[in-house]
Formats: structure tokens, C-alpha cells, sequence
């Protein structure tokens, strides 16, 4: 979705400001978050890329003026409600009212840990052979879909050159409506900073997104 | 994070009440137990960090092979020295020269090389970072202090897809000699993101 989440290029949100010694966590309630957010994303009722969508779909309001943290929360309430874990009368009462339901895997204990403290593979098996290959150039497809997907809004329309072959990928866009993981080969595609922004480019900048094969066009 | 990504409202207390209200719930209903909630919490205090990411780039200053085999597959030359023994299988380390200069940036969201740096710090996940990078990644530099000469490329990487990188910045002068531990201490976290240069040390 062409959202205020997809913030590259943009202008007008000021100097980035570093904190000295930050801390991992500035609140108790933002680790709890985190901690909530990545046990109920390991049951396996809802996938990262819905997890990601659902932080999009927040209005454009509430995303630009929440901190981080709450808008993992509001995400979270709209996941647990959305697929039927938590009803929204039990998020008001701070109480469960009827018990868990049995969809996903079983409780999440300290045992399981060590399950979400590395990433996951994304990578599939895809049996076609990959459209393109490095030094080829490719176009960004000029796409405005309503739903999730990562190829941002700068590169469309513009033209760069593969510099990497990965290998294939679950794809995002087919992911996020539940339609299966329908593998894609991914690639690392280089946009001169010209090409992105003309005469308004920094000399000597380039800038590569990780695009999946459908995103692309030979050029 | 700056006033503008309104990182301090007032309803802060507020969402407190809230977060321990959803916490509650979902502990009630059996899906989660707290000790599991403690102990995650704890582990990215304490345990994962940039410290990990830091000993492979002072490990690829010293040894060749081990750079090699962090350039050609990072995943794999770095999991035995994270905390889980094993980290996302597509994790790619890229490496600045004196010609190239590597920075890194997810503009859609916030994706960073958790197992390797940590969580990332707050102005990683601002929406001036975010914005920024891509299109003026020089003048972002300069907001963390690195000026570049005029010859040397910015090359930026906004982590759209479940790749994640990693910048091996270049060994600083006067560490000849050094060992892995002193030169660890060298690489911040910064310099793996690309907005800082490990410091130049005085030589004798």
C-alpha cells in the first residue's frame, strides 16, 4: 500500500539524533511488547509479513505520532482481535473472560526460547531458473498495490542494475493474504542516486532495494 | 528520535496500563508464560548485542581466511559466535574501502541484523533516518559527524526483503599488532551500520 510507512525520500522530518548510551529498552513496557509481539508472532497464526502489514495499516495519524514500541502494541491488539486470540471486551477488562483458543502451537514457554532468539529461513527451493542475472538491467515495475508489499515508491518506475543473485524467497505480496509462500527469486537491484532523484542527487551516491522477481521488467 | 516522531507523549502511563492489561489477558488464556517474557527481555539486555557483530569484523581484520568466508557467506562465518549458535541464513556482510562506503537502512519498516547487533537504537527507527538515507545519505553522515572525501561512493542497502547486512569497516591506522579483544573494543555499533569510522589510533 502506497502508506506513510514507506518513508524513503521523504523530506521535512528533520536532523537524526543519536542518544549516547542508549538503553536496549527506555521503558519496561516497551520490552514487554517486544516480548509479546515475538511470542505471539511464533504461535504461527499470523506470518511476518502480516505482522508487517499490520503496523501499515495503522491510521496515518497514529503511525507518524506513536513511538516505535506503541505501534507494535496497537498492531498486536488488531492481530490478537483480528484472528480471533483475544476478544476486544477481555482487552478493555484486562481479564481473560472465555479460555485460549487451540489454533497455533500449544503455550509459549521459557523452553521455547531459544526458537525466536535467530531468525527464521526464508529462503525455498524454486525449481524455474532466475529471469535475470547480475549486470543485467532491470526496471522497477511501476506498482501501486492496496495490500503489503516491499518494493518502495522511490525506485518505481526507475531503472538499475542487478548486482546480486539470491536465492529464491518467500514472497511478501502473496504472504500477507495468506495465499502461500509462492517462492520468488530475489535480487539485489543498484539505482544510481541520479537516477533516483536527478539533479537533486548527492555525487557519488547509489542505492540498492532487495527486489523480488516480480517486482522487475528487463529495461 | 526527534520531537517530531513524538517520542515522548503523555500518554505514556497509559499505554503502561494497557500493556500490562493485553499481558494479563494473554497469559490467562494460556498462550504465553511470564518466565518466557522475562527471559526475552533479558537476553537482548544482556546477551545480544553489537559486541557479536563486532569481534567478526576484528576477526576479519586479522585473519584473511575468515574474511573470506565472511564476505562469501556471513551467515555461516558468524553463527558460532552468537549467543544461538546460528543466525538468519541470509545475512551479508559488506565491506568499505578507501573507494566505497557502505551504509544500511530499511525504509519501510525497521529491519536491522538482530542476531548479530541487537535491537536497534532508537534514530535506526526514526522516521528521519528512514526518509533521509536514501536520498541524502552524505548529509546523514554528516548529523553523525563522518565526513567522506568527495571520491569515495556512498553506497546505501535499504533492507527491503528478509536480507540483512552487515558493514566491515576499515581497520583503523596505528593498530598493528593489535589483538581480537583490543581491536573489538574499536567497533561500535555504528560503524557496522555505516554512519561511523572506527577512530584512527595514535600511532606509537
Amino acid at each position: 500500500m502506497d502508506g506513510v510507512h514507506d518513508l524513503g525520500g521523504m523530506d521535512g522530518f528533520g536532523a537524526v539524533e543519536a542518544e549516547e548510551d542508549e538503553p536496549v529498552f527506555h521503558q519496561p513496557w516497551e520490552g514487554r511488547v517486544f516480548a509479546l509481539s515475538m511470542t505471539m508472532g511464533a504461535r504461527g497464526v499470523w506470518n511476518i509479513d502480516m505482522g508487517r502489514f499490520g503496523i501499515e495499516l495503522l491510521p496515518p495519524e497514529v503511525y507518524l505520532t506513536s513511538p516505535y514500541y506503541e505501534r507494535w502494541f496497537r498492531r498486536l491488539e488488531n492481530l490478537l482481535v483480528e484472528h480471533g486470540l483475544v476478544d476486544r471486551d477481555e482487552i478493555a477488562n484486562g481479564h481473560a473472560s472465555r479460555a485460549g483458543e487451540a489454533q497455533g502451537t500449544a503455550t509459549f514457554t521459557a523452553r521455547d526460547v531459544g526458537r525466536v532468539l535467530a531468525r527464521g529461513s526464508f529462503v525455498r527451493t524454486e525449481a524455474a531458473a532466475p529471469r535475470f542475472a547480475s549486470g543485467d538491467r532491470v526496471k522497477a515495475r511501476n506498482i501501486h498495490p492496496h495490500s503489503h508489499t516491499r518494493l518502495p515508491r522511490y525506485v518505481r518506475g526507475h531503472v538499475g542494475v542487478v548486482e546480486r543473485v539470491h536465492q529464491p524467497n518467500v514472497f511478501p505480496d502473496s504472504l500477507v493474504r495468506g495465499e502461500g509462500e509462492d517462492p520468488q527469486w530475489l535480487y539485489t537491484v543498484q539505482f544510481e542516486g541520479r537516477e533516483l532523484w536527478g539533479e537533486d542527487a548527492e555525487p557519488g551516491t547509489s542505492v540498492s532495494v532487495d527486489a523480488f522477481e516480480p517486482y522487475l521488467e528487463p529495461a | 528520535m526527534s520531537a517530531r516522531d513524538a517520542g515522548h507523549g503523555s500518554t505514556l502511563s497509559d499505554l503502561e496500563i494497557r500493556v500490562r492489561a493485553l499481558e494479563t489477558v494473554l497469559v490467562e488464556k494460556g498462550y504465553v508464560e511470564q518466565a518466557a517474557l522475562d527471559q526475552l527481555v533479558e537476553a537482548h539486555e544482556t546477551v545480544i548485542g553489537p559486541h557479536i557483530g563486532a569481534r567478526a569484523v576484528a576477526r576479519s581484520w586479522l585473519d584473511a581466511d575468515f574474511r573470506e568466508a565472511l564476505l562469501s557467506d556471513a551467515a555461516s562465518a558468524i553463527a558460532p559466535l552468537t549467543f544461538a549458535g546460528r543466525v538468519g541464513d541470509q545475512l551479508i556482510a559488506v565491506e568499505n574501502t578507501p573507494d566505497v562506503h557502505n551504509m544500511v537502512v530499511c525504509t519501510l519498516c525497521s529491519c536491522y541484523p538482530w542476531d548479530v547487533l541487537g535491537l536497534p537504537p532508537v534514530w535506526y527507527k526514526s522516521f528521519a533516518y528512514r526518509s533521509r538515507a536514501v536520498k541524502e545519505p552524505r548529509a546523514v553522515l554528516a548529523d553523525f559527524g563522518v565526513t567522506l572525501p568527495p571520491e569515495t561512493t556512498v553506497r546505501v542497502w535499504d533492507s527491503t526483503a528478509e536480507t540483512r547486512y552487515l558493514v566491515l569497516p576499515m581497520r583503523p591506522a596505528g593498530t598493528e599488532g593489535w589483538s581480537e579483544n583490543r581491536l573489538t573494543k574499536l567497533v561500535g555499533r555504528d560503524c557496522m551500520i555505516g554512519v561511523g569510522v572506527p577512530a584512527d589510533q595514535a600511532v606509537g
